[in-house]
């Protein structure tokens, strides 16, 4: 499943500019609490979550995140988007809960992350 | 002081070649860590991180030390008065050591508990208070020691091998 694909299922909105979808995502993890997130050292991962801070943008400095999809309607501050557009690191926002994307995108394939 | 160890199974013999070597480390990183700043708080594993990858070590290792360096930075700017985190780069492994100036772990077998955490409001609107800083510091690293006593300093120090 590509990051377009989850975009579109998420009827999700694509924050920051020169964004690639293109990326092939294998799984996802999502979690509200960051040392639950640093458990995803395995293999590359998507993110939902409802932390819009900037340590949320400095976990991918740590482990290998695909991209970051922020739930229940959250939109990180500009400064966190522009942390995230130096990264190269695809950030998008959806209305749906995490329960509701992580539902739908697992319906549609995608597995859960090992930990 | 009490004192915690935890040693990976596999990793004794490396650990008592490493007490008997004499040679420095060749690379000394020195970063400070000041009480509750979140703007800043990672960025010195960050750095050690992206120093690692530039000399090649292995994206596996590379993850489990950004991992337990950036659980053990953020353990210090949450928990203590601040402190500092001095890596000691070697041809094959890192040393991180954690000093804080306080105030101390009451009890440090309670704090290993995934899940027990004394992280403040602060702290947890941050997304940090998990109570798996020091689990995952563990689960990551091959060697770790704590010292610490409740009123005294703490000292958190790791051992990851990539040679």
């Amino acid at each position: 499943m590509t990051l377009k694909d989850i975009v579109v299922l998420l009827e999700g909105e694509v924050l920051g500019t020169e964004v690639d979808l293109s990326r092939d995502v294998p799984c996802a993890f999502g979690s509200d609490l960051i040392s639950d997130i640093l458990m995803c050292t395995k293999e590359p991962t998507l993110l939902l979550t409802g932390l819009t801070n900037n340590q949320v943008i400095r976990l991918s400095d740590m482990i290998d995140v695909v991209a970051i999809i922020f739930v229940r309607g959250k939109r990180p501050l500009l400064d966190v988007i522009a942390m995230a557009e130096e990264r190269g690191l695809p950030i998008v926002t959806t209305k749906m809960t995490l329960y509701r994307s992580s539902g739908l995108l697992y319906n549609a394939g995608l597995r859960s992350c090992k930990i | 002081m009490a004192d915690y160890w935890n040693i990976a199974p596999g990793m004794e013999n490396a650990l008592k070649e490493l007490f008997s070597r004499k040679t420095p480390a060749e690379v000394t990183l020195e970063f400070v860590i000041p009480e509750k700043d979140f703007n800043n708080a990672g960025k010195g594993s960050s750095e050690v991180k992206n120093l690692l990858k530039r000399l090649g070590v292995d994206s596996d290792v590379l993850r489990r030390i950004a991992v337990a360096s950036y659980e053990a930075e953020i353990n210090v700017a949450a928990h203590s008065i601040g402190g500092k985190m001095t890596s000691l780069i070697y041809e094959d492994m890192i040393h991180i050591k954690f000093e804080d100036s306080g105030p101390g772990i009451a009890d440090i077998n309670q704090a290993m508990i995934p899940g027990f955490s004394t992280a403040d409001d602060l702290v947890r609107e941050f997304g940090f208070g998990a109570g798996l800083g020091l689990p995952n510091i563990q689960k990551n690293s091959d060697a770790l020691h704590i010292s610490s006593e409740y009123g005294k300093p703490t000292l958190v120090e790791f051992l990851i091998f990539y040679g």
